[in-house]
């Protein structure tokens, strides 16, 4: 028997009652060997910053391995100290920007079980947004697993590049989103 | 805000029955994202068809947060975390966390959160001229247990005004997020109440278009778990996706 499914409703303004809390951004604790800042901002139709957005992740470790409940994967849990895998970012008071603090993922099985490229989901919630928004953060400086990556060579190639973290020059990653118009973000139905 | 929630390690703990894809979901439950009756999406909604995404052990894995959230022992109750009681009708708002087949969600996070009394949020960006209560913060969270049950005690939310057309109220209502056990389940909802009269007139309720699946977001008032002398109760059971039978399924 199929249970139909509770439908998705707005995140709305004011998410920040309930929502973030301090330790949301670290994906991986500070002061976790290779460490990095994975930021960037939230752009809408008319190129404005969207202040109230609400960004989640989720990704594996720098070996392939996730920090999940279920165990899920052949090599099972991330062995990695204090690795959440899962990354929460929103303001109450927000500019447009978010940042987390992580580790660069590791690679894991694709759809035929080839390697895909090191990747990190991301759900993108908001006012005015009726479900989440999906998508995936790839990285610039990652050329040959991303020219090999099965989901990469679905997407357009001339999309490609919203897909892609660009090194920041500070050591960290830099990764904007543009919801709608002229350099429109890739989103994906999952 | 809420603190605890401090990463934790968690025993490994694999679960045979746990899907390896998810039922795709069509436009009969959730809402377009285009839906220009709500106002907000008319620059927020991406433009370009959503592209297929395949369920890789990326989507089909979720965060153990559940397990290792630290949970305050008066985070599902959002009448006791102030000196004073909260002003309002106190309810008692549970129900299940089921996925498509019926089956209960154990463990998993479900946080709330909602305006008081008065219809007025505790957050800097609500302008609206209803008193704030210094007994509200509005916030709750809360584990499911063996059963895929969860259950808060609150004040019932007031109805309040917002921006999208001339005289728009937004029906009283409780946000409510569930992280289910996979990213694929992640769902951020809202919960109604039966027969509230600004139904017809909400563009955010009716951008679900199937009157069936509007149905499912109305709490149920249940007589039954009532408490005399005490507090009215509503049950809310959500249903998060489902797993597709064979991946071979998920690919058609
Ligand atoms: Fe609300």
């Amino acid at each position: 028997m199929i249970f139909p499914t509770t439908p998705s409703q707005t995140v709305g303004p004011y998410y920040a009652i309930g929502l973030p809390w301090p330790q949301g951004p670290f994906v991986v604790p500070e002061g976790t060997p290779g460490s990095v800042r994975l930021h960037g901002r939230v752009y809408d139709g008319r190129g404005a910053l969207i202040p109230d957005h609400l960004i989640e992740t989720w990704q594996a470790d720098p070996d392939g391995r996730f920090a999940d409940m279920h165990g899920a994967g052949p090599d099972g849990p991330s062995a990695l100290e204090g690795f959440r895998g899962f990354g929460r970012c929103g303001y109450e008071e927000g500019d447009g920007s978010y940042a987390l603090w992580t580790v660069k993922p590791g690679r894991v099985p694709g759809p035929g079980g080839e390697l895909q490229a090191p990747h990190v989901l991301v759900s993108l919630f908001a006012r005015g947004l009726l479900n989440r928004l999906v998508t995936r953060i790839y990285f610039a400086d990652e050329a040959e697993a991303n020219a090999s990556d099965p989901v990469l060579a679905s997407v357009p190639s001339e999309r490609r590049s919203t897909l892609l973290a660009d090194p920041d020059g500070d050591g960290g990653y830099r990764f904007d989103i543009r919801l709608q118009g002229d350099g429109e973000t890739v989103f994906f139905a999952l | 805000m809420l603190s605890g929630m401090e990463s934790r390690t968690v025993a490994w703990q694999p679960i045979a029955d746990t899907p390896v894809a998810y039922l795709r979901e069509g436009d009969e439950t959730h809402p377009p994202l285009d839906s220009p009756a709500y106002k907000s999406t008319l620059l927020r909604h991406p433009r370009a068809p959503l592209l297929y995404l395949p369920q890789t052990l990326s989507e089909i894995s979720g965060p153990a947060l559940g397990a290792a959230a630290r949970l305050g022992p008066l985070d599902h109750d959002l009448t006791r975390q102030h000196a004073g009681a909260p002003i309002g009708e106190r309810l008692i708002v549970q129900g299940r966390v089921l996925d498509g087949e019926g089956k209960p969600l154990r463990g998993t996070l479900v946080e709330i959160w909602q305006a008081n009394a008065a219809g007025r949020y505790l957050h800097k960006r609500d302008h609206w001229d209803a008193p704030l209560d210094p007994n509200f913060s509005g916030a709750g969270r809360c584990l499911t247990d063996d059963d895929g049950r969860y259950r808060f005690v609150t004040v019932k939310p007031g109805p309040y005004p917002w921006g999208n057309h001339h005289n728009a109220w937004r029906p009283a209502h409780i946000h409510f997020s569930l992280l289910g056990r996979a990213f694929a389940q992640r769902l951020v909802t809202q919960m109604y109440f039966p027969g509230d009269p600004f139904f017809p007139y909400d563009p955010i309720f009716n951008a679900v278009r199937d009157e069936r699946a509007r149905e499912r977001l109305i709490a149920a008032f249940n007589v039954h778990e009532t408490v005399p002398q005490w507090a009215q109760c509503y049950e809310f059971d959500i249903v998060l996706r489902g797993p597709a039978a064979t991946p071979f399924e998920e690919e058609l």
